[in-house]
């Protein structure tokens, strides 16, 4: 059973300190949401763990099998298990969903066999089909240049979809439901649970408590000023929706 | 106070000397043995020799030449008779390989030792097409050749285009009848491997009215290592009234070869082009290409990609010309450029008095992967009439930092990624390209450059 673990992570970002000791462990089977304001560090979090290079880690580790993957580049983090849902996809222009997709299937079959000679295109076609009827996507989303010209709905499709092929052992997922309708909203989040079982350890951010209707969080975590402030169980997700997040603030001074 | 320093750009002898093309009036083509050569065209040639002898090298001095210099060019040590190793006499397979499934229209390969492979059904010749190389033309096609060849590139244009007609010997031809309509696309390649060798290249496409053909053509040679070698050519075209050509251009030549091309279309009433074309090799080209629309109602495309790394040089100077009301053009030229390589891109959209109506556009896009890689974009309108429409936009940027973390972030590597990222980036130009046989001959060029 794999873990990621966060210990005491800190991170600048443009020379200013944004997480300021982040604890938290994810396990393989498990959904934690974390929540908070904007501008409280989640994102960052999000962007440090698959290891972007803008975000400078200056103290902390984070532990997945073994490794501190703070030392690993982005590519090396995917061939562990990890996968991270973007908040705002990237369009790659001229470069279709299924060309890209099998792209990253044959780097994680390559990165575990080198001598792997990729995914049989059959094989590879029967999978994204089936994968995209769980998502209700038409096939021929298949044949469209990656997250371009998207809509909202379908970028985030298109990213729960990728997680699907991918089959990470954690998944964070970064304000997943962010600018969706409640209609597409329900249908990304039936796409997660469909993938949630105890292979799959997700790290749900986001801002809103609506997702975690759909999305059923094992434990809750509040972030303030770039620390976890408050964890629990799926009520705190409730108790801020109608309480937000003012009663937190004196917590955040006793820890400052 | 330190004295200030005059500096002055004047040409060392050396330099000169190095530049200085070893042929002479007997090297040309029939010199020896006059009557193998049919009149006209030895009359041909020698205007062409005197003109190359009276045209100076082109120097940055001249504007179409001031982003590329040719005092690197040493013409002294070049040869128009190579010696070559056996196994490079024959081209690589994959350029033999059939574009459209497993059938051509026809097929020309020119290989050194004047071996000609010719593949032609018996079919259209019967409809009076013609689809031949050049020294054969000389022989069974000498009038035809006389009423057609120059009339569309002239050997005034410079100093290349005149020692291309003073030389030139290989080339292909081909001529579609009136009402002749090609469903099949021919081919033809060139091939010539050779150390130090010149090699000069003509090539005549001529498409009479009510006709349509689809035409590739592709000249490669192998990398040599020593010393330079050179190419100059000539393309001609021309596309009748109501007529559909598809023109499809690859430029593999080795990184030894110094390219000088000057190319042009003509494109007659109701006529419609779709040029497109691929550069990847040489040393340093420069390539004048031009769309002169000469009939109310033409139109002319132009597609483009060209791939550099290494020290290479690829200069490629386009002109839209719109010579009749109601015209039609648009370019679009992509460029991605490795290690320490350059292209320039010069591109003019001409509108000549009196055409009304003509819709002018020319795109030139540049994605640089290494910061010491440059691309010089420099469009350009000349607009005469004043009820046209005409615009264009040039851009060099970088590899998207955001869009290689995305790809990353999914286990691709970073080779791998920007490899897609370029793949991407082309593929509006291979969107253009007919069929599958060529596209993927385009893709596996662009796989190749990437390593």
């Amino acid at each position: 059973m794999s873990e990621l673990q966060i210990v005491d992570l800190h991170v600048n970002v443009n020379g200013k300190e944004i997480l300021k000791g982040v604890n938290l462990t994810v396990r393989q089977g498990e959904v934690h949401a974390l929540m908070g304001p904007n501008g409280t560090g989640k994102s960052t979090l999000a962007y440090t763990l698959m290891g972007h290079p803008n975000y400078e880690v200056t103290q902390g580790e984070v532990w997945f099998k073994g490794q501190n993957i703070l030392e690993l580049e982005a590519d090396q983090r995917a061939h562990l298990g990890l996968f991270l849902a973007f908040q705002y996809p990237v369009a790659i222009p001229g470069v279709s969903v299924a060309n890209f997709l099998r792209a990253a299937i044959n780097a994680r079959r390559k990165a575990e066999n080198p001598e792997d000679k990729g995914i049989p295109i059959p094989e590879f076609r029967k999978q994204l089909k089936k994968v995209m009827d769980t998502l209700r996507m038409d096939h021929s989303f298949a044949g469209r240049y990656l997250n371009d010209g998207f809509s909202g709905g379908e970028k985030k499709r298109a990213e729960v979809l990728q997680m699907a092929m991918l089959k990470p052992e954690i998944a964070i997922m970064d304000e997943t439901d962010s600018g969706l309708d409640i209609d597409a909203l329900r249908i990304v989040a039936e796409g997660v649970n469909t993938l949630r079982g105890p292979d799959l350890g997700v790290l749900v951010i986001t801002h809103y408590q609506r997702i975690l209707n759909y999305i059923k969080p094992d434990i809750v975590h509040i972030m303030l000023d770039g620390r976890i402030v408050e964890s629990g169980g799926p009520d705190l997700a409730l108790h801020l929706e109608e309480h937000g997040y003012d009663w937190l603030k004196n917590k955040v001074e006793v820890i400052a | 106070m330190a004295t200030p320093v005059i500096v002055t750009r004047k040409r060392r002898e050396s330099e000169v000397e190095l530049n200085r093309f070893p042929f002479t009036e007997k090297d040309l083509p029939g010199f020896e043995q006059a009557d193998e050569v049919p009149a006209f065209l030895r009359e041909y040639r020698f205007k062409g020799w005197n003109l190359f002898q009276t045209i100076p090298m082109p120097t940055t001095n001249d504007e179409a030449w001031r982003r590329t210099d040719l005092r690197g060019l040493r013409a002294s040590e070049l040869t128009l008779r190579a010696e070559l190793p056996k196994r490079q006499v024959k081209p690589p397979r994959n350029l033999l390989k059939p574009l459209v499934g497993k059938k051509h229209g026809g097929q020309i390969i020119l290989v050194p030792t004047y071996q000609t492979i010719h593949q032609v059904s018996d079919e259209w010749q019967k409809q009076g097409m013609i689809f031949t190389d050049f020294r054969t033309a000389q022989k069974e096609h000498a009038e035809w050749l006389s009423n057609t060849m120059g009339q569309i590139v002239r050997p005034e244009e410079g100093k290349f285009a005149a020692l291309a007609t003073a030389f030139a010997e290989d080339g292909v031809l081909v001529y579609i009848p009136r009402g002749v309509r090609l469903k099949e696309p021919l081919h033809s390649v060139i091939w010539s491997p050779g150390t130090r060798l010149a090699r000069f290249t003509r090539l005549l496409i001529w498409v009479d009215d009510d006709a349509e053909l689809t035409f590739v053509h592709e000249v490669a040679s192998p990398d040599q290592q020593d010393g330079q070698s050179f190419h100059a050519g000539i393309v001609e075209i021309h596309v009748g009234k109501g007529s559909h050509l598809t023109f499809v251009e690859m430029q593999s030549w080795g990184r030894d070869v110094w390219n000088f091309t000057h190319e042009r279309a003509r494109v007659d009433r109701d006529g419609t082009l779709d040029w497109i074309f691929g550069s990847v090799g040489s040393q340093l080209t420069k390539t004048f290409m031009e769309i002169d629309l000469v009939g109310e109602g033409a139109t002319g495309k132009m597609s483009g990609f060209y791939f550099t790394n290494g020290n290479q040089h690829l200069d490629h100077d386009t002109q839209q010309n719109h010579f009749a009301p109601h015209t039609t053009s648009d370019l679009l030229f992509k460029g991605a450029l490795q290690d320490r390589s350059r292209s320039v891109w010069q591109g003019m959209i001409y509108v000549a008095p009196g055409a009304q109506k003509t819709d002018g556009y020319q795109a030139n896009r540049n994605l640089t992967l290494s910061p010491h890689a440059r691309a010089d974009s420099i469009p350009g309108l000349e607009i005469m009439a004043d009820d046209v429409r005409c615009t264009h936009g040039a851009t060099v940027g970088k590899v998207d930092e955001e869009q290689l973390f995305y790809l990353l972030s999914r286990g691709i590597s970073r080779k791998e990624a920007i490899r897609l990222i370029v793949e991407g980036f082309f593929e509006p130009i291979m969107e253009r390209v007919p069929y599958g046989g060529v596209r993927q001959r385009f893709r596996t060029a662009i796989k190749q450059k990437i390593g």
